[in-house]
């Protein structure tokens, strides 16, 4: 029998560990964007690829981010799998034309005849003390344009998992990377990195009968403890983790608001025009005649990311989550 | 035989009566980044000038030393200081006018405050209580940008406005080297040269961006060179060398006040810290490079025309000196208090007139935090 060492790592290295095995396996997979070169990106992702692979499989470009993602087009249409890096939610806007007037639409526009499989890694959301631009949670524009997959990790195997199936995916992935875990530590078994569910599957991280906590990303962590610090209260909360925005898995998400008969949806981004309408509105579409509640939403606010000092107030904690079910348990007796 | 061979063929001849619309050589900047101090064109100087540029440069180091030791104290989220740096950001306030604006990178505070804005309101974006803290307009300081380039275009919509409204207010933008790849970069540049706006673009090249340098950024052979192509006057100057770049900078926004249109200057200099607090330069660059430039420091450049000149003596410098450590206390203290928080300004100035659905928000807002301060006592911020 042979003994697999399951040794903790943070979800930053197990993307390092994906980029690595990405290129090493294809010699089409290209990593490029500002700093990921000498310095390893500024969270350190892109460690070490320069040096095991060369300037030309990992590129430190000009500061475009515009000029990036284009010239990724044109790599792509050549035959090469560009993974770009964007430094910085905020910092990818420069590049949206490239990605909503190209990226997105170019198989639809050439009939299939022009698939672009670039993968666009954006590390996203707040929490971790950043200044202006440095904490936007930007998914709802991602998941407005059609043709774009948009993808999130929030544990360390799935990190792995789906960067690797995003760099494999012949469409374009947005890879949404939630800044503030990439520190966070989880045993992880690099015997066996890929063993994850793929693309476009919701998993539920945490059965419960009382109610479902529909959330990705960022705000997995804190539902966790929410629904731990909701069974002092004699609540048994279910928690799903999407994974995926784009696909969306309305098989899972349906079954477990089934179970339970309430629903609340969980995301740092703003609510009104954020993801957590569509997902309310796919709930209440597919499960109204299930539900008990109406679905609820806790979100950011719907305003300009605030700064650091302030941040805490308007990122959704465990007290506004545990309030949020309080209000569905009210409206059940009522 | 390859497109590149038959390149002549190719390209069409011009037609008979073409000529350049103008002659680019003028356009040109010199090979050499321009120099004052240590050369002859120093005695033309204005000693009073010099001597205001000297104790602007003492005071800007001291404020970069002293933010960067209250990043380490925790009381910054971050800050990217400019030490080596200060000849651009100090002869970039004292080139303008009052009413003048100048459109600042987040490096640029010592600019900022060079040019009045009080030194804990410069920085507040970095500390992290508000995104700005001046009053953009009182200044004619633009807020801090911190996504690069996206300023650039503000300052010529500004300027060209100006002269729309026949008021003969230039505008001064800062940009790095990085910065000038970005395509609002490019944008910027070309409005201005066709609008003649009255704009004066400053390049501080200080080497990196982040950790990428110079090299990876432009195969130009300077990144003054750049202006040549739109249309306006490209200008290579000595970023250590205070005086070069007031006077350099100086002309620039009086050839822009006179209806001359907008210059790109490019002042070469170093950046002697690391990105921010939060970069680790020893991955990118040698600590020799790092020395060698520690020989052309902007202070001692200028300290050393000064004293040669008798304009400068022990005393002189003890007391700038002086003038800078109570300015830097005076930021200490301030800078530890803790700023004064209101959670419920997070609900004002997103619109003129805040929305029904954020009054419910910040109602949820205010109910979160008076059953926290139920549960703790203590008030978290005065809650309006
Ligand atoms: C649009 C945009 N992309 C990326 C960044 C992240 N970033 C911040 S500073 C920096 C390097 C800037 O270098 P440079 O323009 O030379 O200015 P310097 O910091 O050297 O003063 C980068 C890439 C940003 N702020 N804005």
């Amino acid at each position: 029998m042979t003994t697999v060492a399951v040794k903790p790592a943070t979800m930053a290295q197990a993307l390092t560990r994906a980029l690595r095995d990405a290129m090493a396996d294809d010699p089409a997979v290209h990593v490029m964007g500002e700093d990921v070169g000498t310095l390893g990106g500024v969270f350190r992702v892109t460690d070490g690829l320069t040096k095991e692979f060369g300037e030309d499989r990992c590129t430190d470009t000009p500061l475009a981010e515009a000029g990036i993602l284009g010239t990724a087009v044109g790599m792509a249409m050549y035959g090469l799998r560009p993974v770009v890096e964007m430094q910085f939610d905020a910092f990818a806007y420069p590049a949206f034309e490239q990605l909503i007037s190209h990226v997105s639409r170019m198989r639809n526009r050439t009939r299939g005849r022009m698939p672009l499989p670039i993968t666009v890694r954006v590390p996203y959301g707040g929490g971790i003390g950043g200044v202006e631009h440095h904490s936007d949670s930007s998914e709802a524009y991602y998941l407005a344009t059609p043709g774009l997959h948009v993808v999130t990790p929030a544990t360390v195997a799935d990190a792995y998992g789906l960067l690797r199936q995003a760099i494999a995916s012949d469409d374009p992935v947005v890879f949404l990377e939630p800044k503030r875990l990439y520190w966070s530590k989880d045993t992880w078994n690099p015997e066996q990195p890929t063993q994850v569910e793929p693309i476009g599957r919701a998993v539920v991280r945490r059965p419960g009968r009382s109610a479902t906590l529909i959330t990705y990303g960022p705000s997995l962590p804190v539902c966790l403890e929410a629904a731990e610090a909701a069974r002092a209260e004699g609540w048994d909360l279910e928690v799903v983790d999407l994974r995926s925005l784009v696909p969306f898995d309305d098989e899972t998400v349906c079954a477990a608001v089934r179970r339970t008969g309430r629903a609340v949806v969980v995301h740092e981004s703003t609510g009104f025009g954020g993801p957590g309408g569509e997902i309310a509105a796919r709930i209440a579409e597919r499960c109204f005649h299930h539900l008990e509640a109406p679905v609820l939403r806790v979100a950011g606010f719907d305003i300009p990311y605030p700064p650091p000092m302030l941040e805490r107030h308007h990122l959704p904690g465990v007290d506004r989550i545990l309030d949020a079910v309080a209000r569905l348990q009210w409206e059940a007796e009522g | 035989m390859t497109v590149m061979e038959q390149r002549g063929a190719y390209r069409p001849s011009p037609p008979p009566a073409w000529q350049p619309r103008m002659d680019p050589a003028p356009l040109l900047p010199d090979a050499e980044p321009y120099r004052v101090l240590g050369t002859e064109a120093a005695a033309k100087a204005d000693p009073d000038l010099l001597i205001r540029l000297y104790a602007q440069l003492v005071r800007g180091r001291r404020y970069n030393t002293q933010a960067t030791a209250l990043t380490k104290q925790g009381r910054l989220a971050v800050y990217p200081s400019s030490t080596g740096q200060e000849a651009c950001e100090v002869a970039a306030a004292l080139a303008l006018e009052e009413r003048d604006w100048l459109f600042p990178s987040y490096r640029d505070t010592l600019a900022v405050v060079a040019r009045g804005v009080d030194p804990v309101e410069a920085l507040t974006l970095l500390r992290g209580d508000w995104h700005n803290g001046y009053d953009p307009r009182t200044h004619r300081v633009a807020p801090l940008s911190t996504p690069l380039a996206t300023q650039l275009p503000h300052a010529v919509g500004l300027a060209h406005a100006a002269r729309l409204k026949g008021d003969d207010v230039v505008a001064l933008a800062l940009v790095g080297d990085g910065g000038t790849s970005e395509g609002d970069f490019h944008e910027a540049l070309n409005f201005a040269a066709v609008w003649q706006a009255p704009v004066v673009f400053l390049v501080q090249n200080n080497g990196f961006a982040i950790s990428v340098p110079l090299a990876k950024q432009t195969a130009a052979p300077s990144l003054a060179h750049k202006a040549v192509g739109y249309g306006m006057p490209g200008r290579l100057v000595d970023g250590n060398d205070a005086a070069a770049v007031h006077e350099v900078l100086a002309d620039a926004v009086r050839h822009a006040r006179a209806g001359g249109g907008p210059t790109l200057v490019e002042a070469v200099t170093y950046r002697m810290d690391a990105h921010t607090n939060a970069d680790d330069a020893t991955r990118y660059r040698a600590d020799a490079e790092v020395e060698a430039w520690r020989a052309h420091d902007p202070i001692e450049l200028l300290e050393a025309e000064l004293t040669a000149r008798g304009l400068l003596d022990q005393p002189a410098i003890e007391a700038a000196r002086q003038d800078a450590e109570e300015m830097a206390a005076d930021l200490r203290d301030r800078m530890n208090r803790d700023p004064e928080l209101d959670p419920m300004a997070l609900f004002d100035h997103v619109y003129a007139e805040t929305t029904a659905q954020l009054r419910e928000q910040r109602a949820l807002l205010r109910a979160e935090l008076e059953a926290e301060q139920e549960q703790h006592g203590e008030p978290e911020g005065g809650i309006r």
